[in-house]
């Protein structure tokens, strides 16, 4: 056996060395880049630090979960229009998969009508670009609603105007807040702790929370909208900005939503419903005991994927004006405090971190799943 | 032959190697303090000067119905241009948005943004722009639905103002309620045509932007009639032209070339006239900006010719603000626009 000179390292070891050699490579590229960066901003007399966000933002958010003043902060206006960037994804994610679902079982109901309608709706949808469907909706259907004076009405303290949907909004009192908790930390425990196939374990908790509801809705004093000068003052008012974004993401990622959860269904053999119907299952049984739980494991990777789809999407909101984390940080902060460096870097670190987050929530749930066995 | 392919693929790594580790020392252009300094002969060389404007708002920047671009900031890039002798029908214009012009600015991608664009500390401090000289002076107004029955600005508590985002327009806003006690709602766009479709369409009470802009937006409205501009302002929005820092010898001819066209205006040189005046004159500022005596143009690295140019192919400063603010265009009165000789701001260093 000959020795070759200078390939005297074990294989693992030259692996080792490789891996170690591009991880060199990489971070001298990064190291490079960075202090490329740093001198032409140099040059430029821009200077870099991240000082900026305990500056006073000075200007408005017209739409806020926390409180939101001129003179907080650029730091608390990242905190702000991130969550208004949350809320829009969270929502979306929500209606995204039961309009997916309803598309889906639609097209699978083998009813001529229903599954034609359903198709019709998703090639169409899934066929347009998405920024034209949020500006349809913004502008063509939003826009041309009446004026506050005019609002249309409802009827129970629900408006709807040019300036958005107007909606009673409740005072809970908080001892019945309390009970609220507890009854979803219940519902969520039994959920988790249910035997498997047990029909008990899904409706009880469900239940317990729509009976939390009721008697909160009935116990609650509600704040109802009226017109007052220039708007409307009291309830809750969800922009036309953040309508026109929700429903343009979910009705777009639905489309695909409703084909995965299709290919899921179909990709279980047909023998298996026969079988469960031969056992005396009932239809519904049938899906929910046997098709589901085998076409979930198919069914979460590409679902994961149309989640992150959404949080990303959402930043379409610039463009129809909806205060979300591209329009307030990446261009009202960037430019006033001209800090585009900075700014990007964080931009993205939200990103990343949220998605990373999500994936691996799901990832997890996957497992488990998995781990389930075949 | 599978030697050579070895040998080829070892040098051709060898070689972007070599490159990559080259590329970070090669010098930086040696920034020269002569005149007429690198953005010019980087211009000569291109054969065209590169012009950040607005994307489209009458009066400063505006497309006519043959598509030509027209406006008093296009008038600056014309006059900049034949100042260069390089051909003003040629001159590249790059539209930029309310947030993307710095930046566009700092990379290299314009030589000079004239887009109606406010001068101001952080921009020069902190965006490290030189900030050359005010072509337009005006402060922040608004337009609203005459149906509101508001007259001034202080009665738009609780409004909602539609504001094209990237600006110093929201900010304005927000010290003029904290310092009035009031609320005005903001709702940020990005562009101007979408902001105003949406206040046309009853989404906002009203529109803010530079006095200027309002009156030509007004013009661009299904009904201007509807629409009434309030009186006063609230802020000062000194618009004009920035450069990036380093290069202040294109600053330079930017800045006088603004002076030359005010020069112009106050000592009666048109864009009729000025080839008669520069052969017959006896005023010595005349003689002097048109290149007849005084070496000027030399002294900035351009010929004797560069202001006569600048003046013939766009007219003096009031013939530009006439041809688009004036009585058969937008209609606005010149007041701080005007002459210092006639009770406004704009005042001309002397050619001496």
């Amino acid at each position: 056996m000959t020795t070759r000179p200078g390939w005297s390292l074990s294989r693992p070891a030259r692996a080792w060395l490789w891996q170690l050699l591009a991880v060199a490579g990489f971070a001298a590229l990064v190291l490079w880049l960075g202090h490329n960066a740093r001198i032409n901003m140099a040059q430029r007399n821009i200077t870099f630090g991240f000082d900026f966000l305990l500056h006073p933002a000075g200007f408005d958010i017209p739409f806020h979960l926390l409180s939101w003043q001129l003179t907080d902060t650029y730091g608390r206006a990242l905190l702000v229009c991130s969550l208004n960037t949350m809320l829009c994804a969270s929502m979306s994610i929500v209606l995204a998969s039961a309009l997916g679902l309803l598309i889906a079982l639609m097209r699978l109901s083998g009813n001529p009508l229903a599954a034609g309608t359903a198709r019709t709706v998703m090639e169409v949808v899934r066929n347009t670009p998405q920024l034209m469907q949020i500006f349809f909706i913004y502008v063509a259907v939003l826009q041309s609603l009446p004026v506050p004076r005019q609002s249309i009405v409802f009827g129970w303290g629900f408006f709807l105007n040019v300036r958005g949907l107007l909606i009673p909004s409740p005072d809970i009192d908080s001892r019945m807040l309390l009970l609220g908790c507890m009854v979803l930390a219940l519902a969520v425990a039994g959920w988790v702790a249910r035997p498997p196939g047990s029909i008990a374990g899904v409706i009880v908790g469900p239940m317990l929370l729509l009976a939390w509801a009721i008697a909160a809705a009935f116990s609650a004093t509600w704040d109802l909208p009226a017109m007052h000068g220039f708007n409307f003052t009291g309830g809750l008012r969800i922009p036309p900005e953040l309508l026109a974004l929700w429903l343009g993401i979910s009705i777009y990622t639905s489309a695909f939503i409703s084909e995965i959860i299709r290919a899921a269904i179909l990709g279980i053999s047909y023998g298996q419903t026969e079988a469960s119907l031969s056992l005396g299952l009932t239809r519904g049984l049938t899906m929910y005991l046997v098709i589901l739980p085998q076409a979930l494991r198919t069914l979460i990777p590409p679902l994961t994927s149309q989640y992150l789809n959404i949080i990303k999407s959402t930043t379409l909101g610039a463009a129809i004006a909806y205060p979300e984390i591209l329009q307030i940080f990446g261009r009202t902060v960037l430019n006033q405090s001209g800090r585009a460096v900075e700014v990007m870097a964080l931009l993205i670190s939200v990103f990343l971190s949220v998605n990373l987050l999500v994936s691996a929530v799901m990832n997890r749930w996957n497992r488990r799943l998995m781990a389930q066995g075949r | 032959m599978q030697q050579i392919w070895v040998w080829l693929r070892r040098s051709f790594s060898a070689a972007t190697l070599a490159a990559a580790l080259l590329l970070p020392w090669l010098p930086a252009h040696a920034q020269g303090l002569n005149f007429p300094g690198p953005t010019v002969e980087a211009i000569k060389k291109r054969g065209m000067l590169v012009c950040g404007i607005d994307v489209g708002v009458p009066g400063f920047a505006s497309q006519d119905n043959t598509g030509k671009w027209i406006g008093l900031d296009i008038s600056y890039c014309r006059a900049i241009a034949a100042a260069l002798n390089t051909d003003p029908e040629k001159i590249r214009y790059v539209p930029t948005t309310a947030a993307a012009r710095f930046t566009v600015l700092q990379s290299g991608e314009i030589d000079v943004l004239i887009r109606d664009s406010t001068l101001t500390f952080t921009r020069n401090n902190q965006l490290g722009l030189e900030e050359i000289a005010v072509n337009f002076y005006a402060g922040e107004g608004f337009l609203v639905n005459k149906k509101l029955g508001v007259s001034k600005i202080a009665d738009l508590t609780g409004a909602t103002i539609c504001v094209v985002t990237g600006a110093t327009l929201e900010l304005n806003i927000a010290d003029f309620a904290r310092s009035h006690g009031t609320k005005i709602g903001t709702l940020l766009f990005d562009k101007a045509d979408e902001a105003v479709q949406a206040m046309e369409a009853g989404r906002c009470d009203g529109y803010t932007d530079d006095t200027g802009s309002l009156a030509g937006m007004r013009s661009t409205l299904k009904n201007p009639d509807d629409w009434v501009v309030l009186e006063g302002v609230i802020s000062k929005e000194p618009m004009g032209l920035h450069a990036r820092a380093g290069d202040p010898a294109w600053n330079r001819i930017l800045f006088w070339v603004h002076n030359a066209l005010l020069t112009a205006e106050e000592f009666g040189v048109t864009k009729a006239n000025a080839d008669q005046l520069k052969a017959s004159s006896n005023d010595p500022f005349i003689r002097r900006l048109l290149g007849v005596e005084g070496g000027f143009g030399k002294l900035m690295g351009l010929d004797d010719d560069w202001a006569l140019r600048a003046i013939k192919v766009s007219g003096n400063y009031g013939e530009i603000y006439d041809e688009y603010w004036g009585p058969k265009g937008l209609n606005l009165p010149r007041g701080l626009n005007g002459l210092w000789t006639k009770g406004g701001l704009q005042y001309a260093l002397p050619f001496r």
